[in-house]
């Protein structure tokens, strides 16, 4: 993605949404207040992440329109979404917006085509549909009910479906946690496909660094509601400080002590590795951690695999 | 041979109060499965009364708000020419207050069974409440409103309490079967009692069945 999308956040010219909220929310720690203040630039590709319970997934519905928060302000190419202190607030069908759930809330009664068919607006040229099924290689699922179909394959469905309106603004709510990895890096080249293709402005919500590495070109970074941190994804999630040459992204899976060393394995993608590691460095750490595998003045041999 | 009449006016009567309970019950049922309202409770109760209030209690009542002799009774006798006391008419009104939970309770738990996710998905499609209601919400919750609709209709057939207290026992207009059998115990005529029961017990066997048969596990295996 261009660095001009990104510098246009950066030096605030004209953004597709600016938004500026304030929602206190009971979490599962106690009550907090989300109060996020934010420009999206058209075409970017933003993943929001963050603990759970950070308030991402309700950052998503006030924008979706799904609640509507204690006070704030949302533009949108524009247009004013809400505005609290002159007391409009669009409903979510009047938003321009796709949006992919978490349980992919596809409509149960209706085929694949249906659910597709039933998401054109009123006099909508039906040719959109067709695109869609045969973008999202769905053609030989069309006349399929949905609980008839795998994760994977219903997740496609979601997306197309969320698309058919031709939204400025898809949104998804982690819709690729449920699924395997195989599943997982399809959809994420159809979401790519599709990003691009219909020039979407996509916010994403995902936990998984190597999704967002691969697929956003800005990430926002939530704790307690509040915005901590922004950037671009390799910056934020190489700490910024650390001149590796090589780096990774994982987690701790276990800690085992032997003799003065400890042995840490993490989990990097799919592959499990161990690292050593002296006491200084497990200090703090415990399985689950998410940890950054870097080593300097290293030359990795690279060979190509049969 | 027994009289086919009260049969006859048995399954008039439970068609028509099944028919106007499921339109009068999904808007009901939308309202109590989705409203915050602090009168919801209230309502809730109202709807449930039935369940527990002996029959002859909402037909005394009924008895007393239609009696023609004054208030609303008067008023609907000398402006509608509506007498719902001692009238057929009357009788599926009480037979639609008193089989109000048995439709209004599975339509409201159908809908609040479902994901808040799928009439979200629906409006962020730019799709109103009541297209949402009726193609995607109503659509995926078939099985409640199969159980709404046939505990209705059995609950109509075996109607009796508030029968007799608001209808009384007019052949051709209120005498229903569940009274006429009443009618042959009294006068001891035990052969057309049986016939009458008989009748009523294939009835509403084969209802029950059919559904269960059609519905799978959807069915409650309690009927309450």
């Amino acid at each position: 993605m261009s660095q001009a999308v990104i510098n246009q956040v950066v030096m605030g010219q004209a953004p597709l949404i600016t938004l500026n909220l304030h929602q206190p929310l009971l979490s599962a720690s106690g009550k907090m207040a989300l109060q996020v203040k934010l420009d999206i630039a058209s075409g970017s590709f933003l993943t929001l992440y963050g603990p759970s319970g950070a308030g991402k997934t309700s950052l998503l519905r006030i924008l979706a329109g799904l609640m509507t928060p204690e006070q704030g302000e949302i533009v949108v190419d524009g247009q004013v979404w809400l505005d609290t202190d002159r007391g409009i607030n669009l409903p979510p069908q009047q938003r321009s917006t796709g949006f992919l759930f978490q349980d992919y809330a596809l409509f149960s009664n209706m085929t694949v085509k249906e659910n597709l068919s039933f998401a054109l607006k009123k006099g909508q040229n039906k040719t959109i549909v067709r695109e869609l099924i045969e973008l999202m290689e769905l053609g030989a699922l069309r006349d399929r009910k949905p609980s008839s179909l795998s994760g994977g394959q219903q997740q496609r469905v979601a997306l197309a479906r969320a698309l058919v309106q031709q939204p400025k603004l898809l949104m998804l709510d982690e819709p690729l946690s449920a699924l395997d990895s195989t599943m997982r890096q399809k959809l994420q080249q159809h979401l790519l496909a599709v990003h691009r293709a219909y020039g979407l402005t996509t916010i994403l919500v995902s936990h998984d660094a190597a999704e967002i590495l691969r697929l956003s070109n800005w990430v926002v970074e939530l704790e307690q509601g509040q915005v901590i941190g922004q950037g671009r994804p390799k910056d934020i999630f190489s700490h910024r400080s650390v001149s590796g040459k090589f780096q990774f992204i994982g987690e701790v899976v276990e800690i085992t002590q032997e003799g003065f060393i400890f042995i840490v394995a993490i989990l990097i993608g799919q592959e499990l590795t161990r690292v050593v590691a002296d006491q200084a460095e497990v200090e703090g750490l415990v399985a689950g951690d998410r940890v950054l595998v870097a080593s300097k003045a290293f030359n990795p041999i690279i060979q190509k695999l049969p | 041979m027994p009289d086919w009449d009260p049969l006859q006016l048995t399954l008039r009567l439970a068609c028509m109060t099944t028919l106007l309970l499921g339109v009068i019950s999904i808007p009901l049922a939308y309202w109590l499965a989705y409203s915050q309202a602090r009168l919801k409770p209230v309502v809730e109760a109202i709807v449930s009364l039935p369940l527990v209030l002996p029959p002859t209690v909402l037909g005394f009542y009924l008895l007393l708000i239609f009696s023609p002799a004054k208030g609303l009774g008067q008023w609907l006798d000398h402006w509608l020419g509506l007498r719902l006391v001692f009238s057929f008419e009357g009788l599926v009104l009480a037979s639609v207050l008193s089989s109000l939970p048995f439709m209004v309770h599975p339509i409201q738990a159908g809908l609040a069974n479902l994901s808040p996710s799928l009439s979200e998905a629906a409006y962020v499609l730019g799709k109103s409440k009541t297209t949402t209601l009726f193609k995607v919400l109503l659509p995926n919750i078939k099985p409640s409103l199969l159980t709404g609709l046939v505990l209705t209709f059995a609950h109509t057939i075996g109607e009796f309490g508030v029968v007799l207290m608001i209808g009384g026992n007019i052949p051709g207009e209120t005498r229903v079967a569940a009274i006429a059998l009443y009618d042959e115990v009294e006068a001891l005529r035990y052969d057309l009692a049986h016939t009458y029961s008989l009748i009523l017990v294939a009835l509403s066997f084969t209802i029950l069945l059919s559904v269960y048969l059609l519905n799978g596990n959807h069915f409650p295996r309690r009927l309450s």
